[in-house]
């Protein structure tokens, strides 16, 4: 069973089999513009939760992306080296950035589930 | 006077519109006692008779190349610069514009840096250029800061045939950075074996071509010896006129090439405003400091052309930029890309093939003076000179006697006792045999 | 018809709006635009190393280059066409007078590496601009060499770091107000210190107790620009400077907006240490489309030891230049040779025709014109801080609230109507800026068609005519760029068409 939650600087992270996809939300991608060009971290290389993992690239701006939790990097999206529009076209979904295998499963337990998330969006000007 | 427009009359209605008494009004919010009380004390305005008047008077007090018989060098060369050029650069669109920042009002500016860009791939055999740098030597000193980023690697090896302000300008740009920098032994014999210092913790090694001292090495074995370890091999061009007629870096497996454009369509102007070139690979683009032109299309599906991959620049990226670099040389590459479209492929390989011809030339007839020596077996149109005692002290006499003779290697490496007696000598198309006749002859006067 | 509604044409041309293709789509092999001798026989002294393959040039003729450069330049906004009221810019008219002045062969033909004996004149004027320099900001020593305003920010605080380190006190971090121009950031990472922003208040200006708040013995520099990016003078400045100095940090200036009071206050009686000028900004050098520029830094007595070189010293009537560096640990030099010549003889020239009266009346003027734009616009647009201006004013997008209208798109109406947009998006510290530099060289005339252009503009964007501003610029040479694309997909050069390619 694959659980998503999500960060105040809107990122969301799904687990599942002890494995987390990181990605930026919909809401996110809609602030950011077009997507031209995001920076991957290098496989079998560490983060630390709250480290840099990635930057998003729009025309006019760049912006961090912080790893929500720690863990190793064991995959990240090559299909984004190509389309990097898939970031706005399907943020939650195709759009993923990496995958990590989760150091510690208890960072997860400040992080917003999806209702939270939502209210937390609504309630941003 | 003559560039204000406004009026007593207009100053007067402005100011009543803004609600102000007097300009001085206007200057309120400067502390009192930082508002200077009247004019500084300094001459007043001039008219056009009086300001040529000073600066041709100031002109007048120098030995400009075109009028003595002149082989100097050494990073700056005396080129021909076809009267198209000068005229074009001064139409008001190329010379009063601004940055092409509003592209659909730029698109004069734009198609042209396209234009310069592609040519100074082409001509350094390499996949993708930058729209210019201030220089060659801040070039390549980007060049070392770029290389360091792309290996993630901290000390670079520089040739002892690297010129010495593109050098010094690396080590500046390095110092309060955590890269080192290896200087090689200067290498008037041009034999210095660079990849014994290559090893895992080097990210680039820097050469010239042709080197400062004249000579052209094959840098393949290099660019091998660097990849083998992991390392970048930077090359820097000082006279882009050899890329006619001598093995490009990229061709060699340069991963960067910078370069000094200046011989191409700008004039020597003691030294500045000069032009940097930078070139790479396509797979570093992203890493590439400096302002890039791309290709689009337009809401009508015309093509166009606009600034892109901002986001590795300043007004972006801030401090995380690849670069502080904002203007670059823009009227400069105009002027070197024309001149390098009315020479086009024949034209540019005949100009280098002329300059190496008269070289050639000069080389042999200064062999033939008792007391100078050519070091050099390979040149392009600049070689090094031996000659019998300070050569500085000999150029200088010349001077006296009315010929630019050549730069002595001391005025670029002073404290060598051993390069004293070295000068570097260059030819171009606009060396006469007169010209090298003065020389010979003079320098026959000057060492009897 | 084309979607702009102009009626499509056969050869591409629409009038004197001509379709110029790439010069390597006009070339062909066998043309040449210049004429050469022939090398003639002889020896040949390239080794192995001659180059045999097609560099790939394309061969025009010289009509076909001057055509095709006259094409592209007109599709070139100037300043010599039109008004460009670009903040932060100082797009002021550059006079011929330069140009002609500059071209003299005994200036332009003159070697770097000349013995000093044979470039006298040459040393005497570079040493005249930077005596007048000296007088206009207050300060003692001028840096001369930086190759623009980037440049010469990074010749300033390397200076301050290595005078710093002399001390034995490196130190580890810069300060710079939320609205600085990104090269101050930029300039402060290369020299290994990490950059802070101190907020603005919301009188514009620096926030002096923040300021106090995040002083500490560990700063090394304060990089302010004044009047700052907002248009508006420091006011507070003399206390900042107190507060920089009683730490024990240095005082730099970004000197980008010199412009509004050159020749009426002297930086150095600002408390500030060092500041780069923009000889073209302030003095007139032309923009050539993105460049050169140039960018002494002008320092008091303390710095001037830790300067890069060269320098030039006089000894009677004799002048020499000084290549090797100053004291022990000062900074190496950053480019090859000596400065932007070019643009030093410019500089003097425009001085000169100005003259100290001049070129106070030339603050003097810029200042009037802003803040006449100021009050003009008041009511049509935001201003973003009550009260007068200095030599630039700032609007941002409130005006533009419930239009469905940004910022970007009123900046490319403004195309249509004939001018250059403001500055846009920039300083950060208000949404949507629209920063308006009109300087002194525009007449009240000029002044108010802009002000016409602009109230227009702002009274059709609330009435809710969107499609005008959509769709801008409909006018110009070209339509909206598709940047998204030209990033997506970088094609940064021409490359020749590939077989199939050619077979289409």
């Amino acid at each position: 069973m694959s659980e998503t939650r999500y960060t105040r600087d809107h990122e969301w992270i799904r687990i599942e089999d002890g494995v987390a996809t990181i990605g930026i939300t919909d809401y996110a991608q809609t602030q950011l513009g077009d997507i031209v060009f995001v920076e991957l971290p290098t496989p079998d290389t560490s983060i630390e939760a709250g480290a840099e993992a990635a930057v998003v690239e729009s025309v006019k701006a760049a912006s961090e992306v912080y790893a929500p939790i720690g863990g190793e990097v064991i995959e990240v999206n090559e299909d984004l080296q190509e389309s990097p529009a898939s970031v706005n076209e399907d943020a939650e979904g195709a759009g993923w950035f990496i995958k990590l295998r989760m150091s510690d499963p208890a960072d997860l337990d400040d992080l917003m589930d999806a209702a939270a998330y939502a209210e937390y969006v609504a309630g941003l000007d | 006077m003559r560039y204000l427009p406004h009026t007593p009359v207009d100053r007067d209605a402005m100011l009543r519109s803004i609600g102000v008494a007097s300009i001085d009004e206007l200057f309120a919010g400067v502390p009192k006692s930082a508002r200077l009380p009247g004019l500084l004390d300094a001459p007043g305005h001039a008219d056009e008779m009086a300001v040529e008047a000073v600066l041709s008077a100031l002109a007048k007090r120098n030995m400009p190349t075109g009028e003595v018989p002149s082989f100097l060098g050494a990073g700056a060369y005396h080129h021909h610069i076809p009267a198209a050029v000068d005229h074009l650069i001064q139409r008001s669109e190329f010379l009063t514009a601004y940055t092409p920042y509003q592209p659909e009002i730029s698109q004069g500016t734009l198609q042209m840096l396209f234009e310069f860009q592609t040519q100074v791939a082409l001509i350094t055999g390499m996949d993708v250029a930058n729209a210019s740098m201030y220089d060659g030597a801040s070039a390549c000193a980007e060049a070392v800061l770029m290389a360091g980023r792309i290996t993630r690697r901290n000390k670079s090896v520089l040739s002892g045939g690297l010129h010495p302000h593109y050098a010094a300008a690396i080590r500046t740009h390095v110092r309060f950075t955590a890269h080192d920098v290896v200087q090689a032994v200067p290498d008037p014999k041009g034999i210095e074996d660079l990849a014994a210092q290559i090893d895992d913790a080097t990210a680039c090694v820097v050469v010239q071509s042709p080197a400062f001292f004249g000579g052209l090495h094959d840098l393949r074995g290099l660019a091998a010896a660097c990849h083998a370890k992991g390392a970048l091999l930077v090359a820097a061009v000082t006279e882009v006129v050899s890329l006619g007629a001598v093995l490009s870096p990229g061709d060699m497996g340069a991963d960067i090439v910078v370069a000094e454009g200046q011989s191409l369509g700008n004039p020597l102007s003691f030294g500045g405003p000069y032009l940097g070139l930078f070139a790479t690979r396509d797979h570093f683009v992203r890493q590439m400091p400096g302002r890039l032109c791309g290709e689009t299309v337009d809401a009508d599906g015309r093509r166009g052309y606009v600034l892109t991959l901002s986001t590795r620049e300043q007004h972006i990226r801030r401090e995380r930029a690849t670069s502080n670099i904002c203007t670059n040389a823009g009227l400069c590459a105009l002027a070197f890309s024309i001149h390098l479209a009315l020479l086009g492929e024949e034209g540019f390989k005949r100009l280098a093939h002329l300059n190496h011809a008269r070289a050639v030339e000069l080389a042999g007839r200064l062999a033939a003076v008792v007391g100078v020596e050519v070091l050099n077996e390979t040149f392009f149109n600049e070689f090094t000179v031996r000659l019998p005692g300070d050569a500085a002290s000999v150029i200088d006499d010349l001077a006296a006697r009315g010929i630019l003779a050549g730069v002595p290697v001391s005025r670029l490496w002073p404290g060598e006792a051993d390069l004293a007696d070295l000068a570097i000598v260059a030819a171009t198309e606009l060396t006469s045999d007169a010209d090298i006749t003065a020389l010979a002859g003079g320098l026959e006067r000057v060492l009897a | 018809m084309t979607a702009g509604g102009n009626p499509s044409t056969h050869s591409g041309h629409r009038g004197l709006d001509m379709d110029e293709p790439l010069l390597f789509e006009i070339g062909a092999p066998g043309r040449c635009g210049v004429d050469l001798p022939a090398a003639g026989p002889g020896g040949d002294c390239l080794g192995a190393m001659s180059r045999e393959n097609l560099v790939g040039l394309p061969g025009l003729s010289e009509p076909q280059v001057v055509r095709h450069y006259v094409r592209l330049s007109q599709k070139n906004y100037s300043i010599d066409a039109g008004l460009y009221p670009l903040g932060s810019c100082t797009m002021k008219h550059n006079p011929r007078l330069n140009e002609k002045v500059a071209r003299l062969p005994g200036f332009a033909d003159l070697h770097p590496l000349q013995p000093a004996a044979s470039v006298q004149g040459a040393l005497a004027l570079i040493e005249a601009l930077s005596e007048w320099l000296a007088i206009l900001t207050g300060f003692p020593a001028v840096a001369m060499s930086p190759a623009a305003g980037a440049q010469g920010e990074l010749c300033g605080l390397m200076t301050i770091r290595a005078a710093l380190e002399a001390r034995g006190d490196a130190r580890a971090r810069v300060l710079v107000p939320d609205s600085a121009h990104g090269t101050n950031p930029a300039t402060a990472a290369l020299c290994g210190y990490p950059v802070e922003a101190v907020p603005s208040n919301e009188r514009g200006r620096i926030d002096l107790a923040a300021l106090k708040a995040q002083l500490g013995s560990d700063v090394a520099a304060v990089m302010l620009t004044n009047p700052n990016t907002c248009g508006l003078f420091e006011d507070e400045i003399l206390e900042i400077a107190a507060e920089v100095h009683g730490t024990g940090a240095f005082f730099y200036c970004d000197g980008a907006n010199f412009n509004a009071i050159v020749g009426k206050v002297r930086p150095a009686d600002l408390g500030i240490d060092a500041m780069h000028l923009n000889l073209h900004k302030t003095f007139s050098t032309p923009h050539g489309g993105g460049g050169p520029g140039s960018g002494p830094v002008v320092m008091t007595a303390e710095l001037a030891p830790f300067a890069p070189p060269p320098s030039i010293v006089r000894d009677g009537d004799t002048l020499s230049l000084v290549e090797t560096g100053g004291s022990e640990g000062a900074v190496g030099r950053l480019r090859a040779f000596h400065g932007q010549m070019g643009m030093f003889i410019r500089a003097y020239a425009f001085i000169l025709s100005h003259g100290v009266d001049g070129l106070c009346q030339v603050a003097e003027d810029a200042v009037l014109n802003a803040n006449y734009l100021r009050t003009a616009l008041l009511d049509d647009l935001s201003v973003s801080y009550a009260g007068l201006c200095m030599h630039e004013v700032l609007f941002d997008d409130r005006f533009l609230r419930d239009t469905g209208i940004s910022t970007l798109d009123y900046a490319k109406a403004m195309i249509d109507e004939g001018f250059h947009p403001a500055t846009v998006y920039f300083p950060l510290v208000v949404q949507g800026a629209l920063l308006t530099e009109p300087t002194e060289s525009e007449s009240k005339e000029s002044l108010d068609r802009l002000i016409g252009a602009m109230r227009f503009l702002a009274q059709r964007a609330k009435a809710g005519d969107t499609s005008r501003f959509a769709e801008a610029p409909r006018l110009a040479p070209r339509r909206r760029l598709d940047e998204t694309h030209a990033a997506r997909h970088p094609v940064l050069r021409w490359r020749p068409p590939t077989r199939t390619e050619a077979a289409e």
